[in-house]
């Protein structure tokens, strides 16, 4: 017996849902191990993990919560990937989008009611920005992408921090943290005594116009084509360096919204633990959600619930926290391998004779 | 049945995919010494039968017999072991590096050293013995085409391997490459290998086998023991089951002049690929192009397709100065396009067919309004090409990449006759298709020149390209080496000229 990958005609539609619930059985059944390992009874451990985090509506909100900026992060590279734009830089693109809305936050002399929006568009524009100088860099000077994204990261990072610590320091605290927005800046509350802040509602909106964008818009049509296929693309007459840029754009714009809600609803200042990696779980939530803009909100739900169910789940049974890491690790892997059958099918051959 | 002199026998082979029978209980003997012509259109079998004895498929019911004994092929590695060559349609080579260590690809090494002086000394042996010549450290990308082709089928008998199969590799060469080809293949019989020689082109098979195996819907429809006693037209029906039916070319009258190209140049001194290229097609009329591939077609194509600016000369469309062209220009100008590698310069084939479909056309008002897609424009659009070129493909959602070449090329023919081009711009247009397929591509080039477009038509194939042009151009090395009414060419003519010949020297 032996088995061999032969190439599909299409994609069913239903494995957009079975493969990563498969891929997440997979991680939990991998992870389980470990679990048992800490002494913890499996299913009171994993229970626990997810139940905590839909236990309260205090729970559920927090999920949703933490799962904004993901799935901001999260889109913004699958909008990247679909074009083979290598996005590694959600991250300082966040940061980025970070700063400008709290910059703009705590501008003493604009009125009132446009903070707010104000605050999202900076936000926006500065993690376009920031995603445009690779973009260029790439379509002028053919410099790889991977490297320019990610290292963009830590000059974004160490220019941020080097604010906090001088120019931006608040006087106030001492600490090196950028003084607090203006209270009329801070994110409307859409649930009372939660944080379920407008960023929130503005990254699950954002899933499905993003997914609408893709399929429906020209330039989403574009941004896959040249991704899959450059060459035909130019012969085509689509411009590559154009569709490149504004993919470049619209990817760092979302990553910078992130930031927006992590300043606007949550932190009101920006410190120097803003972020702890959310651009880069966005990469890997944009792996699970197969690139698919839809998908990236279970994804990083997904995401959100493991982290904070870690907590309750350390607190019950004793399994320490580090477990919500190694399962979000192992479900990037498990996703890769499910990946395969989404092009593949396996055959099983029967030796002949 | 099973004689053990036979060097290769396969008996019984079936194999089925889902509800399609691709082989079904196909016999194959091979002796050494043999040049078996394995004949078919496409769709007939010959490439799943050649899957299974290099180990890419499994057959589901028959058996493998090399010199005698029975063996299971699971991979490519096995096929190898058992003393199993072959060399594809589509070179696997790496270009960036030399002919010799391409060779050690995959060679285990001593001691996990690259065996280098083996090599050469084994690569001298092998052009000493059947005239397959190559320098050793020459790197792929500085080849020819037919001396990568050379590289690969020296891959394949390098490990000493008795059984060699070729995939239509002809399908890649120059009439004077072919025969060369042929010699190294008559070399390499008398050798003692046993080769088995995968084609559709009738008169390469009578030219160069001993015998001919001719499949047909996944069966053996016929096996021919001796070439000679049949001919071309006996082949053409074995193969297709009925008699061959070209396209007539009827009288069309000559338009305006839509395109002209005078002292055109591109690139700066040291790299110029074209040297002065005076050029001009008339509605109405094909203008054939004939060359070895890598004397500026490619090049010339690009040009008029907008793809690649000229530094010096002038480009002239329906009497207009193109000074920057783009592709996009070139398509407002009613150019069409069909380019030399379906696969990787036309179509998109990682996404569903209607995105391939609808490509260039994508910003026209029938398919999107304000940025925004009318997808179900596109799709009953991508459904009226499918039924009126007969595309095998159950709907316009199928994976670009499904569809055998044949229907690839129909997509893209279908693609850029849509929106009735003036000019059309045709590089190898058939190449790798069968018969049938070629002579749909033919016919609809005929009904277009009849209705006034002009075609300009690259080719290496040069039966093609007497059977289509008014005209034929011969490019060499960047420049028009001579040109000749239809009427008045010779094949002889144009193979001189191909070869770097002046005319009237």
């Amino acid at each position: 017996m032996a088995f061999r990958l032969e190439l599909r005609e299409k994609t069913p539609v239903w494995f957009n849902i079975v493969l990563p619930l498969s891929a997440v059985m997979a991680t939990l059944l991998l992870c389980s191990g470990l679990v048992a390992l800490a002494g913890a009874n499996v299913f009171h451990a994993y229970s626990e993990l997810f139940l905590s985090a839909v236990s309260s509506r205090f729970n559920l909100v927090e999920t949703f919560v933490k799962a904004t900026p993901l799935i901001f992060t999260g889109l913004a590279v699958a909008v990247a990937f679909r074009a083979k734009f290598w996005n590694i830089g959600a991250e300082g693109q966040l940061l980025a989008g970070a700063m400008a809305a709290a910059y703009i936050g705590g501008i003493e002399s604009l009125p009132s009611f446009s903070l707010v929006p104000l605050m999202i568009i900076a936000s926006a524009l500065a993690g376009a920005g920031w995603a445009m100088l690779p973009a260029i860099l790439r379509t002028r000077f053919k410099v790889d992408d991977v490297v320019t994204t990610l290292l963009l990261n830590f000059i974004m990072y160490y220019v941020m921090t080097a604010l906090l610590d001088g120019p931006w320091k608040d006087p106030l605290s001492g600490y090196p943290d950028s003084p607090d927005i203006r209270m009329d800046a801070e994110f409307p509350i859409l649930l009372h005594a939660t944080r379920l802040h407008l960023g929130v509602l503005l990254s699950l909106l954002a899933a499905p116009m993003v997914w609408w964008f893709l399929r429906r818009t020209t330039l989403g049509f574009s941004i896959s084509v040249v991704g899959e296929n450059p060459s035909a693309s130019a012969y085509a007459g689509i411009p590559i360096t154009r569709i490149l840029i504004y993919t470049a754009l619209i990817s760092g714009s979302l990553a910078g919204l992130a930031g927006a809600g992590e300043v606007g609803g949550l932190h009101f200042q920006v410190m120097s633990g803003i972020s702890p990696g959310y651009g880069y779980t966005g990469i890997v939530i944009a792996m699970l959600a197969r690139l698919n803009p839809i998908g990236v909100v279970p994804a990083a739900l997904f995401f959100a619930v493991v982290v904070t169910g870690a907590e309750s789940m350390s607190r019950a049974t004793g399994v320490p926290v580090f477990l919500a890491d190694v399962i979000q690790g192992t479900a990037l892997v498990t996703m890769l391998i499910a990946q395969l059958f989404t092009t593949y099918r396996i055959r099983t051959l029967t030796t002949q004779g | 049945m099973s004689n053990p002199d036979y060097l290769l026998s396969m008996q019984g082979i079936c194999k089925s995919f889902g509800a399609i029978q691709a082989n079904y209980n196909v016999d194959l003997n091979l002796s050494e010494g043999d040049i078996l012509g394995l004949l078919g259109e496409n769709g007939a079998g010959k490439t799943t039968l050649m899957n299974i004895l290099f180990g890419t498929y499994q057959a589901d019911e028959g058996k493998i017999m090399v010199q005698g004994s029975q063996i299971t092929i699971h991979s490519t590695a096995d096929a190898l072991g058992f003393g199993i060559g072959m060399v594809h349609q589509h070179f696997h080579l790496v270009h960036q590096h030399t002919v010799l260590e391409n060779l050690l690809v995959g060679e285990p090494g001593r001691m996990g050293r690259l065996d280098f002086s083996g090599a050469r000394r084994r690569l001298l042996e092998i052009g000493e013995q059947f005239g397959l010549t190559l320098n050793p450290d020459a790197r792929v990308s500085e080849l020819t085409i037919g001396e990568q082709q050379r590289l690969e089928i020296i891959k394949a008998i390098f490990g000493d391997s008795k059984i060699l199969i070729l995939d239509e590799p002809t399908a890649v060469l120059t009439p004077y490459e072919s025969t060369g080809l042929f010699e190294a293949l008559r070399a390499l019989a008398e050798g003692g290998l046993g080769i088995i020689f995968i084609s559709h082109k009738l008169h390469e098979v009578r030219n160069v086998t001993n015998r001919v195996l001719v499949m047909r819907a996944g069966s053996v429809s016929a096996l021919v023991e001796d070439t000679k006693e049949v001919t071309e037209s006996d082949l053409a029906r074995l193969m297709c089951g009925h008699e061959l039916n070209p396209p007539k070319k009827n009288t069309s009258k000559l338009g305006d002049t839509f395109l002209s190209l005078s002292a055109i140049k591109t690139g700066d001194s040291t790299h110029q690929k074209l040297k002065g290229i005076n050029l001009s097609v008339q509605g109405g009329e094909i203008l054939g192009i004939a060359g070895v591939s890598g004397n500026g077609q490619k090049e010339l194509a690009d040009v008029i397709a907008g793809v690649l600016s000229h530094t010096e000369g002038t480009f002239e469309v329906k009497g207009e100065i193109i000074s920057k062209a783009s592709p996009r220009l070139m398509q407002k100008l009613k150019i069409g396009r069909i380019p030399e590698d379906r696969m990787t310069t036309g179509l998109v084939t990682s996404l569903p067919l209607y995105v391939s479909m609808v490509l260039p056309w994508i910003r026209r008002s029938i398919f999107s309004r304000f940025g925004i897609l009318r997808k179900n424009e596109i799709l009953s659009f991508t459904s009226k090409m499918i039924k009126r070129f007969t595309i095998q493909a159950t709907d316009p959602e199928v994976k670009t990449g499904t569809l055998s070449g044949g229907n690839l090329q129909k997509v893209l023919l279908a693609r850029e006759l849509a929106f009735e081009p003036e000019v059309l711009l045709a590089s190898q247009p058939t190449r790798g298709l069968d018969v049938a397929a070629a002579e749909f591509v033919h016919r609809q080039f005929l009904s277009l020149r009849e209705k006034g477009a002009a075609i300009i038509l690259i080719s290496e194939d040069l039966e093609e390209l007497f059977a289509l042009s008014d005209r034929i151009v011969v490019m060499y090395e960047g420049r028009i080496a001579g040109e000749t009414k239809i009427n008045d060419a010779s094949v002889e003519e144009i193979g001189l000229l191909m070869a770097g010949a002046t005319l009237g020297a």
